[in-house]
C-alpha cells in the first residue's frame, strides 16, 4: 500500500519492497496492521448486514442478499439457513480475532511501545515484519474460507465440538471448518510472535529515566495485553490442534457416544466440555486481550485532552493488572449450564464478580479525570468518552452474566449477545477509532478532517447504541442467539413474537445506519493520507514521547541521541507550570516534585 | 426503489465530499488548523453530550415502559419466582450504577469544555476516594455474590427423593420424551443400542441381545460385500467400507462386553418406562418437583424452559440434569395472559445447525386430576415392554 507516498524521500535507500512490504519498521507495520484491520473490520461488518436484513425481514426476498451471496445462498433473495449461521460465525471470528486483537494490537502496540518508550524500533524488526505476514496469511485464509462450495465455518465463532467435527453435522463443518482451523493457527503464531516483541521491547529498550512507573498508560495495557497473550493463545492453538486431530485422525479428544446423520461412530471417552475449557481459558483472557489496549487509549487521550492528569495513576496501572490476572481465573463463567459441576460454577462465580471491583475502580478514575477539566473535543476525545459510556453500559449487565444463578435464563439469549457487543464490541471500536483519530498525524503526517470526525462519532455511538441496547429487551423475553428466525414463537405466544418482530426491525435499521455511517470514516481516513492538512510536530499538545519525534517519518524515529525521560507522562496544568503541559523530557524544575 | 436508493447514497457521498473541499478552502481563507479545536466546536460538542444523555435516559425509560419483561409472562416455577426476585433486586442495583456513573459521565463532558482563561484542576490522585470505590463496590458485590450463590446452591441441589423422573433426548432436530413410568426409576441406557425399534438405545436383556445379533449380521452382510469378487468398488469406496467395517467390529466388541457386564435384574426399571414419539408434547403435573436428565445423540444442545426460567445443556457422552416444580397450569396461564394459543416451551438454545431455530418441544402443566387419569392411560398402554 502506498499509504505513506509522501515518506517518498526517506533518509535511507531503500527501494519499495523493503519501505512498503516486507518492512522491519514498527511505524510501517503498524501502518500495514490498520490497512489490514480495516479491510477485514468492513468484511465483517458487511456480514453482519447481512444477518440483520435476514432478522429484521426474514421473509422478504432481498436484492443486496442476492447481490452478494448469490444464487447458491440467496436463492430467490433468501438467505440459506446454513449461510445465516456461516455469517454470524465469520462475523464473530473476525471481528474478535482480526480485527480487535490482531488490529488493535498489531496497529497501537506496534506503533506506541517503541515511540512512547523512547526506542529505535522493536526488539525484532524481523520478527515484527514476520508477525504481520503471518497475520496476512491467515486473513487471506480465513477470508478465502468464505468463498468455498460448501461455506465458511459454521458452528459459531466457539466452534464447539461435535459440531464443528462432524462435517455429517453440517456443511461448514467441512473444508470451512478445516481452513478455520489453519488460519487461527496460523494466526495465533502470528499473535505469540508479536507478543512476545512487545513484552521484550518494553521490559528492555526503555529509554533512560523511563521506569516501569513513568510509561504511559497505553504501553502499561499492550505489555499486559502482551502478556495474555502469550499466556493464554496456546491453549487455543492446542485445542485447535486436537479438534484438527479429531477431525483428521479419528482421535476421540472431544467425541463421545455419537450418531450423527444415521451413522453410529465409535469414538469413545472423549469430552465435548473439555474443548469448551480449553476454548474459554483463552477466550476470557481474550476479552480482556481485546479491551485492555482500548483502556490504555482512552486513558492517554481523555488525560491529554481533559489537561488533566489522568487520575490514580497507580490504581489505573493496579486495576489492569489485577484485571490480568483474574482474567486467567473466570473462563468457567461461560459454563455454568454446560454441564460442569455447579460447585465449580460457584468459585469462578466468585471470581468473576471480583473483576467489576478493579473496572469499577478504572471507571471512576476515568470520571474524576474529566471532573474539573479542561476538555477539547477533538474527534479522538469523543470516542474515548464514548468508550467509558459503553464500558459501563455493557459492564453492569456483565453482573447479572456472571451470577450463575441469574444466567440460567439469559445465558445464550441475545441478552448475552447485547453485553458482549456493547462492553467488548462497541467499547474496543471506539478505543479503536479514538487511536486513529488522535495518532492519525503520527502515523501518516497528515491531519484527519474534525468536522468530518465529529459527524461520525455521533452518528457511530447513537447507532451503536441504537443497535445493541434493544437487544437487552430481546434477551429479557428469551429470544435464543443464533436463530435464523423467531418464527417459533408464533406457535406458542403471539405478544411476545410480534415484540421480537418490532425490535429486531429497529435494531436492523440501525445496523445499516451505523454501518453508512463507517463510510465517513473510510472517506476521512483515506482522503486524509493524501489530502490531509500536514500535522505539526505535537498537534494535540502531549506529553508523550512520540510527539517529539519528527513528522516524517525516519528509522530509529530520532534524528539524535534518544530523549531522556525526567517525569512521568501526565503533567497536564500543572500549577506554578507556564504552560498547561510539560513533555516528559523536560527536567523537574528546582524545587518541583514529581506528582 | 432500490435504485433510487443508490443515487441517494453516491449523491450523499459526493455532497459530503464536495462539502469536505468547501471546508478546507474556507480553512485556508481563515487560516484555521485542525489541531485546533475553536470554543464553538467545544461549546457545541459539550451541549451534544448533554443532549444525547437526555435522550439516550429518555429511550431507555420508553423501551422500559414498552418492551418491560420482554414481553415475558409471569415465572411458571416455583424456583422461576425466586429467579424473578432475584433477577430484579440485581437489575435495580445495576440500573442505579448505569445512571450514576453515566449520568455523571456526560454531566462533567458537558460541564468541563474548554473555555479561554479555565485552566484545568490539578488532581492527580487521591488515597481516600480510590479507597471508596474499591470498598463500596466491594460490599455491593459481597451482597450480590452471597445471595447468587445462595440460590444457585438451591437449584443446583439434589431433588427430593420423590420428584418425578423424565429424561428428554435431544438430536437434530428434535426433542423425545422418556417417562420412568410407575417405578420412577429411568431403565439404563446405550447408544449403541439405538436402532429404528429402539430410538433411546435402552438397556434390557433382550435389546441388548438383539442388536448383538444385528450387529453380527450387519458386519457379515459387509463383508460379503467387500469379499465377492463380482463387485467392483472405486478406492475410496474400498477403502470406506474397510474403515467402516472396523468401526463396526469394534462396537461390536463393546456390544459382548456390554452384553457380559448387563445385570437382569436391572430390566425392571425399563419395563415401564414410556418412551413417546420425538416431537410428542411433554406433559407436566404441576406441582410437582421434577428431575430432568438429558441425552444428546449428536451433537450440543440446550433445553431452555424460558417459562420455567430454566436452562441445562445436552452433551454427547453425558448426562446432564436439571430440576424444577412447575406451579401454574397451561389452562391458567392461558386465562391469565387471555390467549388460548399459549403454551409452554422447550427451545434449543446451543447453535447446533440448519434447523436450530425450529428444533422445539411443547409443554403441558396439567392439574393433578387430569395429570392422573392421563397417566392413567399412559401406563396401561405405553409402556416399552409392551
Amino acid at each position: 500500500m502506498a499509504a505513506g507516498a509522501h515518506e517518498a524521500h526517506g533518509h535511507h535507500e531503500e527501494n519499495f519492497v523493503s519501505k512498503y512490504i516486507f518492512s522491519h519498521d514498527h511505524k510501517m507495520i503498524s501502518k500495514q496492521f490498520l490497512l489490514t484491520a480495516i479491510f477485514m473490520g468492513v468484511v465483517a461488518m458487511l456480514l453482519s448486514i447481512l444477518f440483520r436484513i435476514q432478522l429484521g425481514w426474514p421473509e422478504e426476498s432481498s436484492d443486496f442478499l442476492h447481490a452478494f451471496l448469490g444464487d447458491r445462498w440467496a436463492p430467490d433473495g433468501i438467505l440459506d439457513r446454513n449461510m445465516y449461521l456461516g455469517l454470524v460465525t465469520m462475523h464473530g471470528t473476525i471481528m474478535v480475532f482480526f480485527l480487535l486483537t490482531g488490529g488493535l494490537s498489531g496497529t497501537f502496540s506496534n506503533l506506541l511501545i517503541p515511540l512512547q518508550l523512547g526506542a529505535r524500533d522493536m526488539a525484532s524488526g524481523f520478527l515484527n515484519m514476520l508477525s504481520y505476514w503471518m497475520f496476512f496469511l491467515s486473513s487471506a485464509i480465513m477470508i478465502a474460507s468464505l468463498l468455498i462450495e460448501t461455506g465458511p465455518a459454521m458452528a459459531g465463532w466457539t466452534i464447539y465440538p461435535p459440531l464443528s467435527a462432524l462435517p455429517q453435522a453440517m456443511p461448514g463443518s467441512g473444508l470451512g471448518m478445516t481452513m478455520w482451523l489453519v488460519s487461527m493457527a496460523i494466526f495465533i503464531a502470528s499473535s505469540l510472535i508479536g507478543s512476545l516483541n512487545y513484552i521484550v521491547t518494553v521490559l528492555n529498550l526503555r529509554t533512560k529515566g523511563m521506569h516501569m512507573t513513568r510509561m504511559p498508560l497505553t504501553v502499561w495495557a499492550f505489555f499486559v495485553t502482551a502478556v495474555l497473550g502469550v499466556l493464554s493463545f496456546p491453549v487455543l492453538f492446542s485445542a485447535a490442534l486436537l479438534l484438527l486431530m479429531d477431525r483428521l485422525m479419528g482421535t476421540s479428544f472431544f467425541l463421545s457416544d455419537i450418531i450423527v446423520g444415521g451413522e453410529m461412530l465409535d469414538n469413545t471417552g472423549g469430552s465435548p466440555l473439555l474443548f469448551q475449557h480449553l476454548f474459554w481459558f483463552l477466550g476470557h483472557p481474550e476479552v480482556y486481550i481485546v479491551l485492555l489496549p482500548a483502556l490504555g487509549l482512552s486513558s492517554e487521550i481523555i488525560s491529554t485532552n481533559a489537561r488533566k492528569p489522568i487520575f490514580g495513576y497507580r490504581a489505573m496501572i493496579g486495576s489492569i493488572l489485577a484485571i490480568g490476572f483474574l482474567s486467567f481465573i473466570v473462563w468457567g463463567h461461560h459454563m455454568f449450564i454446560t454441564g460442569m459441576n455447579p460447585f465449580l460454577g460457584s468459585v469462578f462465580v466468585f471470581t468473576t464478580l471480583l473483576i467489576a471491583i478493579p473496572s469499577a475502580v478504572k471507571v471512576f478514575n476515568y470520571l474524576t479525570t474529566l471532573w474539573k477539566g479542561s476538555i477539547v473535543y477533538t474527534p479522538g476525545m469523543l470516542f474515548a468518552i464514548g468508550l467509558v459510556s459503553t464500558f459501563i453500559t455493557g459492564g453492569v449487565t456483565g453482573i447479572i452474566l456472571a451470577d450463575s444463578a441469574l444466567d440460567i435464563a439469559v445465558h445464550d439469549t441475545y441478552f448475552v449477545v447485547a453485553h458482549f457487543h456493547v462492553v467488548m464490541g462497541l467499547s474496543a471500536v471506539f478505543g479503536m477509532f479514538a487511536g486513529v483519530y488522535h495518532w492519525f498525524p503520527k502515523m501518516y503526517g497528515r491531519m484527519m478532517n474534525t468536522r468530518l470526525g465529529y459527524i461520525h462519532f455521533w452518528t457511530t455511538i447513537v447507532s451503536g447504541y441504537g443497535v445493541f441496547f434493544p437487544m437487552h429487551f430481546v434477551g429479557i423475553a428469551g429470544a435464543p442467539r443464533r436463530y435464523y428466525d423467531y418464527s417459533v414463537y408464533e406457535g406458542f405466544d403471539a405478544n411476545q413474537f410480534e415484540l421480537i418482530v418490532e425490535l429486531n426491525v429497529v435494531i436492523s435499521i440501525f445496523a445499516i445506519l451505523g454501518g453508512l455511517a463507517q463510510i465517513i470514516f473510510l472517506y476521512n481516513f483515506f482522503y486524509s493520507i493524501y489530502r490531509g492538512p500536514v500535522a505539526v510536530q505535537n498537534p494535540w499538545k502531549s506529553n508523550t514521547l512520540e510527539w517529539t519525534t519528527p513528522v516524517e517519518h525516519i528509522h530509529g524515529n530520532w534524528p539524535g541521541e534518544l530523549p531522556e525521560v525526567h517525569r512521568w507522562p501526565y503533567d497536564y496544568s500543572k500549577p506554578g507550570a507556564d504552560s498547561d503541559f510539560i513533555p516528559q523530557t523536560v527536567p523537574l524544575a528546582d524545587g518541583e516534585e514529581e506528582h | 426503489m432500490k435504485f433510487i436508493a443508490l443515487i441517494v447514497i453516491v449523491l450523499g457521498i459526493i455532497a459530503v465530499a464536495q462539502l469536505m473541499r468547501v471546508y478546507e478552502l474556507t480553512s485556508k481563507l481563515r487560516n484555521r488548523k485542525e489541531e485546533e479545536i475553536e470554543l464553538r466546536d467545544n461549546k457545541m460538542n459539550a451541549n451534544l453530550m448533554l443532549l444525547f444523555m437526555f435522550v439516550f435516559f429518555g429511550s431507555f425509560l420508553w423501551m422500559v415502559a414498552r418492551y418491560g419483561n420482554g414481553g415475558n409472562p409471569v415465572a411458571a416455577s416455583v424456583e422461576g419466582v425466586g429467579y424473578d426476585n432475584l433477577m430484579a433486586l440485581n437489575m435495580v442495583i445495576i440500573i442505579f450504577v448505569f445512571f450514576l456513573t453515566n449520568g455523571l459521565l456526560f454531566f462533567f463532558a458537558y460541564k468541563y469544555y474548554k473555555r479561554p482563561g479555565v485552566k484545568a484542576y490539578w488532581y492527580p490522585h487521591n488515597n481516600k476516594l480510590e479507597l471508596l470505590w474499591t470498598v463500596v463496590p466491594s460490599i455491593v458485590l459481597a451482597v450480590i455474590i452471597i445471595l447468587g450463590l445462595r440460590n444457585w446452591n438451591e437449584r443446583t441441589s439434589a431433588s427430593g427423593e420423590d420428584a418425578i423422573r423424565v429424561e428428554l433426548y435431544s438430536k437434530q432436530f428434535d426433542w423425545t420424551v422418556r417417562y420412568a413410568g410407575e417405578d420412577n426409576v429411568l431403565g439404563k441406557f446405550d447408544y449403541k443400542l439405538i436402532n429404528g425399534n429402539n430410538p433411546l438405545g435402552i438397556a434390557t436383556t433382550a435389546t441388548i441381545a438383539n442388536r448383538v445379533v444385528e450387529m453380527d449380521s450387519t458386519i457379515k452382510a459387509l463383508e460379503a460385500r467387500i469379499n465377492n469378487p463380482e463387485n467392483v468398488f472405486s478406492v475410496e469406496a474400498f477403502a470406506k467400507m474397510k474403515k467402516d467395517l472396523a468401526s463396526k467390529e469394534r462396537i461390536y466388541q463393546r456390544l459382548v462386553q456390554l452384553k457380559n457386564l448387563h445385570n437382569q435384574e436391572d430390566d425392571v426399571y425399563a419395563y415401564d418406562d414410556i418412551v413417546k414419539p420425538s416431537n410428542t408434547k411433554l406433559i407436566l403435573c404441576v406441582g410437582k418437583e421434577y428431575e430432568f436428565t438429558f441425552r444428546a445423540e449428536d451433537i450440543i444442545h440446550s433445553a431452555f424452559f424460558p417459562h420455567f426460567r430454566a436452562q441445562m445443556n445436552t452433551v454427547p457422552g453425558m448426562v446432564t440434569r436439571l430440576k424444577f416444580t412447575p406451579s401454574i397450569t397451561t389452562k391458567e396461564m392461558r386465562k391469565n395472559l387471555n390467549d388460548d394459543n399459549f403454551s409452554y416451551i422447550l427451545m434449543c438454545n446451543k447453535i447446533c445447525g440448519a434447523s436450530h431455530s425450529n428444533m422445539k418441544l411443547y409443554v403441558e402443566v396439567l392439574d393433578e386430576a387430569e395429570y392422573n387419569e392421563w397417566w392413567k392411560a399412559e401406563i396401561a398402554e405405553n409402556t416399552f415392554k409392551n
